[in-house]
């Protein structure tokens, strides 16, 4: 039988090859159940459809909301969408945790000598939302084609500005929600306005709802980087290179939600669950 | 070598009474109880020991090994384990020790228990020879051949703990922890157990801790019995000087009402 190992470490599995090693076990899992994925995939492709059609009908009768016109609000929506549902796919670890924490799996992840954060992401992948992306990519492009976006490289750059830093806004958002699970036990569902709400809200640039609602959405939770002063500097709107980067700054909200996540854990160790 | 000194843990439980009109009452006003899980908790494992960690429901057994594999921190006391502080740096701790929860498992429910078996190979970050080694012995030694390639969903609960054990053993930990192992097992997968638990520790002279309420578990397993009731220590020593001649579960039953726990 063996012997007890007195191995040292020469290195530590990188988290990145770690992470695509969990993701390829989740959609291993996934495929056990083939029909249900590609029946909850279409679900998600028909379900967020909807919108745009309520877009398309109001625009049938208005030619402009606030200035914006039909192609500048597709692009908004769906690069909302996009930003959404990507992190929906990447987080959905937090978007559940509530059961993480309840079903005692926190302790196994405690258990295991990896950041927690790389484990809870690794616990699930939503792939099944792939749907929505491939559906707000489509509109993207229709929306592209009808707002007459000259395409330059600082262009196609803001774009991908706008879906990373998107991307960690709504992580942070779900990321605040699991760090409440430790105080409360079960997720709160108000958390939702700052998620599904938002993307509800999204589909227009933030500033046709007023000037308070700007401000709100620029200095609490910083949408306004991640939608509405990079979709200005799209569409031609404004030729600032700082709201070409803007949405990279949106990715410092991701450090007081990190902050709230260390301040849970440090209480579960003290309280269990 | 685990030392815990003087080791105490409380909760706070929130407590109403049976009624609509309670739970009313409880969403504006809680009365907390703290409830002592542990008091004043001191004992020392040597390397390489067998002990069985004895008590009934909430005598705080599993409070216990979620404060030595780093899960709890204690309110006051000491507690080192080869000179760690379980709860002080994580993760550098939970590398070298193993934990088994019987009532939990460890394994992705939907893919086979070897996939399982390589992503743990890349949370622990075990070397590929270490591991190829490891994974063959104790699919081996606990006759895992065909069922490690069986999706985990798809095991009898016998087959499923073995591969547990296995699952908690690749990186090759000093320590293990088994938190009621042989819970629900029929007869012959209890005894593969135990006989692979023996195997463990004479062999690769791991430490292990084992709680359970199955006293021939113990018998076969330890020769040490600690005894822990409301949170304290109780008895502390060698199973042969207790139990006599008599039948253990009858020993056990007769502790149990002396210390009236």
């Amino acid at each position: 039988m063996m012997k007890r190992e007195n191995h040292k470490k020469p290195h530590k599995t990188p988290a990145a090859k770690l992470y695509l090693h969990y993701i390829s076990i989740q959609i291993r899992s996934l495929m056990q159940y083939k029909k249900s994925f590609i029946m909850n995939a279409m679900g998600q492709f028909l379900a967020s459809f909807n919108a745009f059609v309520g877009i398309h009908f109001l625009f049938m009768r208005f030619h402009s909301i606030s200035g914006y016109t039909y192609g500048d609000v597709l692009l908004c929506f769906s690069v909302v969408q996009m930003e959404f549902s990507l992190a929906e796919c990447v987080a959905r670890g937090f978007d559940s945790f509530s059961k993480i924490v309840r079903q005692g799996t926190f302790d196994r992840i405690m258990t295991r000598p990896r950041n927690e954060i790389l484990q809870v992401l690794g616990s699930s992948f939503e792939l099944t939302r792939i749907g929505r992306t491939v559906q707000a990519a489509l509109i993207f492009a229709y929306g592209t084609s009808h707002a007459g976006i000259e395409w330059s490289f600082s262009r196609v750059l803001t774009v991908l500005f706008m879906l990373i830093g998107g991307t960690g806004v709504f992580s942070g958002i779900f990321l605040i929600n699991a760090a409440l699970c430790f105080f409360t036990l079960e997720g709160l569902e108000f958390i939702n306005i700052f998620t599904d709400g938002a993307r509800e809200y999204g589909q227009y640039p933030i500033d046709v709802y007023g000037k308070r609602m700007t401000r709100f959405c620029t200095a609490v939770i910083p949408y306004t980087l991640v939608q509405l002063y990079p979709l200005h500097y799209l569409t031609g709107r404004s030729d600032s290179i700082l709201y070409m980067l803007l949405p990279l700054a949106g990715l410092f909200f991701l450090v007081p939600c990190y902050a709230l996540w260390r301040f849970g854990v440090r209480k579960y160790k003290s309280s269990g669950s | 070598m685990i030392e815990m000194k003087n080791i105490r843990k409380t909760y706070r439980v929130a407590r109403r009474n049976a009624g609509f009109g309670e739970v009313l009452k409880s969403f504006f006003h809680r009365d907390y109880e703290t409830v002592t899980a542990l008091d004043d908790v001191s004992f020392s494992i040597r390397d390489g020991e067998t002990v069985g960690y004895i008590g009934p429901n909430g005598a705080g057994k599993s409070t216990t090994i979620k404060i030595l594999s780093g899960i709890l921190t204690p309110d006051s006391g000491e507690c080192l384990v080869d000179g760690r502080v379980p709860w002080k740096n994580r993760i550098d701790h939970v590398a070298k020790i193993g934990v088994v929860f019987g009532q939990r498992s460890q394994l992705w429910w939907d893919v086979p228990v070897v996939d399982s078996f390589e992503l743990l190979k890349d949370i622990y970050s075990i070397p590929p020879d270490i591991y190829s080694r490891n994974k063959d012995e104790l699919t081996e030694l606990l006759d895992l051949g065909e069922i490690i390639r069986t999706p985990a969903r798809q095991l009898s609960l016998g087959q499923r703990m073995r591969c547990e054990i296995a699952a908690s053993l690749l990186h090759s930990p000093s320590i293990l922890f088994l938190d009621e192992p042989t819970i629900g097992l029929d007869a012959v997968s209890k005894i593969a157990v135990r006989e692979f638990i023996v195997r463990l520790n004479r062999e690769r002279k791991t430490t292990i801790i084992l709680t359970t309420h199955d006293m021939q578990d113990i018998e076969a397993i330890t020769k040490r019995i600690i005894l822990i009731g409301k949170g304290k220590i109780l008895l502390d020593g060698d199973i042969s000087d207790i139990s006599g001649s008599g039948d253990i579960d009858h020993t056990v039953a007769e502790l149990y009402r002396t210390y009236e726990i």
